[in-house]
């Protein structure tokens, strides 16, 4: 089945209030050229599921999000996303801030069809202060020790950013970290992977090793050929994170008429004028 | 100055704190965790595994400051989902930085104010709650104040021993928290109630000194010794090897 679709297309499923959980970690391998069409679009009171990064603070910004669902939200060379810390200091949405380990176990219940699983994080920490939601369970077994049960986090949508995909939705990460993105495709009803290049599926094998073969096409709805389309975040090997970039995203936090000349030049403008902004961008500093 | 600074004898303080513990992972957050974990590895822990930051442990960590100096020699491939299973197995010692610390350890480098609304959010959550339940954890304070060093931290991110006692023996015997090392000194809950301890003041500190930057009673055993000098050796590896562009000094200032 050739699953090829668009960013637009694909965001085009999407509706107010729906539950999206986006792959990656902090400033790595995000589907950034996904989130900058959800930027452009009227949609609004969505809930976020993410390991976030500038994913989280451009939908913060932009007025997206009614609900975020994450274990941290950082840029990594820059610790706290400031879009982020400046949304959460104007209290702009509902917080449900989880221990980083307590959202991976989130999200694989809800890959299993599993109402909850159970940890020991959380117990003794504000994390069930803040998340009145959260509740324990006993073990059934002789030990009967008390343990959090952290509810599946099901997801209307997600989405990824891959290295390489095939057009039935194998898709392959070249890089050091998968993070959890099978997870979110497999806790999620509609699932959509974008990636740098679409290539024939005996390509795949060719490009790395067969452990890098962890999205399957059984997880997939949309594939989205989106070349550039993790920047500024980094995507390697085809490259790094854009710092220039992002520390000039980072200095838009700075005040209203900041943001607005950065959402002017960057995020009202289409995929292409983006893309060829940045390499403009680029080569004034050659 | 005596021949070494105070970032220096606070680096080889972190260092102490990962005496004995063998072949697990040594985590470390902020500058002179950093450097106090390479050293502990290059002297007397050799067992303690490292990663790179990424998705890689390495034998052989790369330098704090200045370039790398060798090859990186990956001994094991450790992403996101392995570090998680591995903390929740118990086999990793962290040092966290503390925004708020309390005099029983409870640690917040999540927001300060009201959680819902804060006056100022800080890192978050991250996994502070997961790693303090799940195995031993030391703070590292680069600026020992009373505001630092507080009655009542505004959020618990990680837990301390008052709240694991609550939890009873059963939830919290994988609680472990060792040591609390500050610009000022060295900190332990070696007491009947699991409060904080004063072990040794860096040199140049008075016990005076400490007990007034702590917002808290702090327990204070009759005779408070020195925390012990960087040797020469340790001093070599620091100078030249692991933060030879002298990032420690940044982040302590005395």
């Amino acid at each position: 089945m050739d699953k090829r679709t668009s960013v637009a297309e694909a965001v085009a499923e999407l509706r107010d209030g729906m539950t999206i959980g986006i792959g990656g970690w902090g400033s790595r391998r995000k589907p950034m050229a996904v989130v900058r069409e959800i930027v452009r679009t009227p949609l609004r009171d969505l809930t976020v599921v993410s390991y976030g990064g500038p994913d989280v603070g451009l939908l913060c910004a932009a007025g997206k999000v009614r609900r975020l669902v994450y274990g941290f939200v950082s840029l990594d060379s820059i610790p706290l996303e400031p879009h982020f810390r400046k949304a959460r200091q104007a209290g702009a949405f509902e917080a449900r801030e989880l221990d980083e380990g307590m959202l991976q176990w989130g999200l694989y219940a809800a890959a299993l069809r599993l109402p909850f699983l159970p940890t020991r994080a959380g117990l003794g920490s504000d994390v069930l202060r803040i998340n009145p939601q959260l509740r324990t369970v006993r073990s059934p077994y002789d030990d009967g020790e008390e343990l959090v049960a952290v509810p599946a986090l099901p997801l209307d949508a997600a989405f990824v950013h891959l290295n390489r995909a095939d057009a039935k939705g194998n898709a392959q990460f070249l890089g050091p970290d998968l993070y959890f993105d099978d997870l979110y495709l497999m806790a999620a009803q509609r699932r959509f992977v974008s990636c740098e290049r679409i290539v024939d599926t005996s390509d795949l094998a060719k490009s790395g090793s067969f452990h890098t073969l962890r999205i399957q096409r059984h997880m997939v709805d949309g594939v989205i050929e989106a070349p550039g389309g993790a920047h500024f975040t980094e995507c390697p090997p085809d490259y790094g994170r854009d710092e220039a970039f992002q520390r000039r995203y980072a200095d838009a936090a700075k005040d209203d008429v900041a943001w607005a000349d950065f959402r002017a030049r960057f995020l009202d403008v289409d995929e292409p004028e983006y893309q060829s902004a940045v390499r403009a961008l680029r080569e004034a500093k050659r | 100055m005596s021949g070494f600074t105070r970032a220096e004898v606070c680096a080889v303080a972190v260092a102490e704190a990962f005496r004995g513990d063998g072949e697990i992972l040594a985590s470390s957050f902020g500058t002179v965790p950093a450097i106090g974990a390479r050293l502990a590895k290059r002297t007397f822990e050799p067992d303690l595994l490292m990663t790179d930051g990424i998705a890689f442990l390495v034998a052989n960590p790369a330098p704090v400051s200045g370039p790398a100096t060798e090859e990186p020699v990956v001994e094991g491939w450790l992403p996101f989902r392995a570090v998680f299973d591995l903390l929740w197995s118990g086999r990793r010692h962290v040092v966290m930085v503390a925004s708020q610390i309390d005099r029983f350890g409870n640690h917040n480098f999540a927001c300060i104010g009201d959680h819902a609304r804060p006056k100022a959010q800080l890192l978050g959550m991250r996994g502070a709650p997961g790693n303090t339940i799940s195995h031993r954890t030391s703070y590292w304070v680069p600026n020992h104040s009373p505001q630092t060093f507080v009655p009542k931290v505004d959020c618990v991110s990680g837990v301390g021993t008052d709240r694991a006692a609550a939890l009873g023996p059963q939830a919290s015997r994988f609680h472990d928290l060792r040591r609390v090392i500050s610009n000022l000194g060295v900190f332990d809950f070696a007491t009947p109630d699991r409060s904080m301890r004063l072990v040794s003041v860096h040199p140049g500190v008075t016990v005076e000194e400490v007990v007034a930057a702590t917002g808290f009673p702090l327990a204070v055993p009759a005779s408070v010794p020195e925390t012990r000098p960087p040797t020469a050796e340790e001093l070599r590896l620091i100078r030249e090897a692991i933060d030879p562009e002298g990032a420690r000094e940044r982040e302590v200032r005395a």
